[in-house]
């Protein structure tokens, strides 16, 4: 389908995926609390290559920030450079098996949370536990749920 | 790609560094409020369900209690007046000036999640409201932070216990000043400017100094709960257990401190001036002070 109605769909997507960012979760689950932007973005980087790009990933980081309150850019150099691996890359996921997209996801989860970590730690931030790292592997874990659900969603309204 | 890596550096040299991007910041948080509304809304919702269906009875059992909680706030505020002011006649006894009022506004904070590694809420009154950055928030015991960015309907609080957050006080046993800085856990305030000699115990009471010009003086802020003095350090190892309840609140205060005619004798020479002090601004940020700021 034609121009403004396909990016609708991804904006309401990655709208979709910030609201999970900041719903309120319980005390003990909120540092286990998915990359959902990260992901979401990633599928429509690897997917659609021509519509998704390093600039989107930076405007969705600058929202990101300051939804969530962090430094602006934080998210936005993370999102940025996770864009980028994955449109240099989106033609060998796209034919992986689901299993062996999660490992490269993983990979591109784990770049983008270091950078995140980086940077607070470079703005003397808390420096969080050894948790921190538990979130990456939910997120790849999740991502051939993420993968299906959103490949339906585009091939139902068709963006292209 | 190398352009958007370096912009985002610079963005964040600029946020971090210099406080120049909160206006940037404001005006996206416009666009994002839709989404922060959305993720409130359920709970707003079951709040609003909750009330409208409660029986009569827990509505007049409520009804009771807080009428009781009523009348011996009224007893007590009878006597904090009394002693308001004889306090305000001794100062003009001494000539010192100490003439603030506060004004409040009860908002609420929205239930969603910020980032989990910052100590940050977001409350339901906005600059249309009337709330300014930098703007001192309380809860019903204690101090809980300051507004670092205002949108039309909701603003960010930067809570005490922000690892980039510093706050005046001092003691209220004996008005020893010092700093008390957030440690990013949010039971846990530390006190590192303390010299091993100084005259602090466990359970002192940590007021407000205002000595930064942002936060009014004398609101309670903490309780100090262990000190480690070691004879070879120069400075004590105090930490304190912030009194307001920063993860339990629901309902917050929005404070502009303004200055009030008292009944005691002005005199005639300082009579206009603290009129012309009435009408100005009451919310002038321009006496920011680095030590009450957000000190990132």
């Amino acid at each position: 389908m034609s121009g403004g109605y396909g990016r609708l769909i991804i904006i309401a997507t990655l709208g979709i995926a910030m609201l999970l960012t900041i719903l309120p979760m319980p005390e003990w689950a909120r540092a286990f609390r998915p990359q959902w932007v990260t992901l979401v973005l990633l599928y429509w980087a690897i997917a659609l290559p021509h519509r998704v790009g390093v600039g989107s990933g930076f405007a969705v980081g600058i929202l990101l920030d300051v939804l969530t309150g962090t430094l602006l850019g934080q998210h936005a150099l993370g999102l940025s450079v996770v864009t980028f691996i994955a449109i240099q890359l989106h033609q060998r996921i796209r034919v992986f098996p689901f299993w062996q997209q999660s490992l490269g996801i993983l990979v591109l989860l784990v770049v983008e949370h270091l950078l995140a970590l980086w940077v607070t730690g470079a703005t003397r931030g808390v420096a969080p536990g050894l948790i921190y790292w538990a979130v990456p592997p939910i997120g790849a874990l999740l991502w051939p749920w993420i993968f299906v659900t959103l490949r339906k969603v585009r091939r139902h309204f068709k963006v292209s | 790609m190398l352009a958007a890596v370096i912009l985002s550096l610079i963005l964040l040299v600029l946020d971090h560094r210099f406080h120049h991007l909160q206006q940037l910041r404001s005006a996206l948080a416009f666009l994002t409020y839709p989404l922060l509304y959305l993720a409130d809304l359920p709970f707003t919702t079951s709040r609003w369900f909750n009330e409208t269906t409660s029986s009569r009875q827990t509505l007049l059992e409520q009804n009771r209690i807080l009428r009781g909680e009523n009348l011996r706030l009224r007893a007590e505020l009878q006597k904090y007046e009394s002693l308001q002011s004889e306090n305000m006649r001794l100062r003009d006894l001494v000539d010192s000036s100490f003439k603030v009022g506060d004004r409040v506004l009860v908002a609420e904070l929205s239930s969603v999640d910020l980032d989990p590694y910052k100590q940050q809420v977001i409350i339901n009154k906005g600059s249309v409201s009337g709330a300014f950055e930098g703007q001192p928030v309380l809860d019903a015991h204690a101090v809980m932070g300051q507004v670092t960015s205002v949108t039309p309907f909701s603003s960010t609080v930067l809570l005490i216990t922000d690892s980039s957050h510093a706050l005046p006080v001092q003691v209220l046993r004996n008005g020893l000043r010092t700093i008390a800085l957030g440690t990013g856990r949010i039971d846990q305030l530390k006190l590192p400017y303390l010299p091993t000699n100084s005259d602090i115990v466990e359970g002192d009471l940590l007021v407000t100094s205002g000595l930064g010009g942002k936060f009014p003086p004398g609101y309670p802020v903490a309780e100090v709960t262990r000190i480690d003095r070691s004879p070879d350090a120069p400075f004590s190892y105090v930490v304190a257990q912030p009194r307001a309840h920063l993860d339990r609140s629901r309902e917050v205060l929005l404070v502009w401190t303004v200055p009030i005619q008292l009944p005691v004798m002005v005199p005639e020479a300082a009579a206009p001036a603290a009129d012309a002090g009435q009408a100005g601004d009451p919310a002038a940020p321009g006496e920011e002070d680095a030590a009450a700021g957000p000190d990132r």
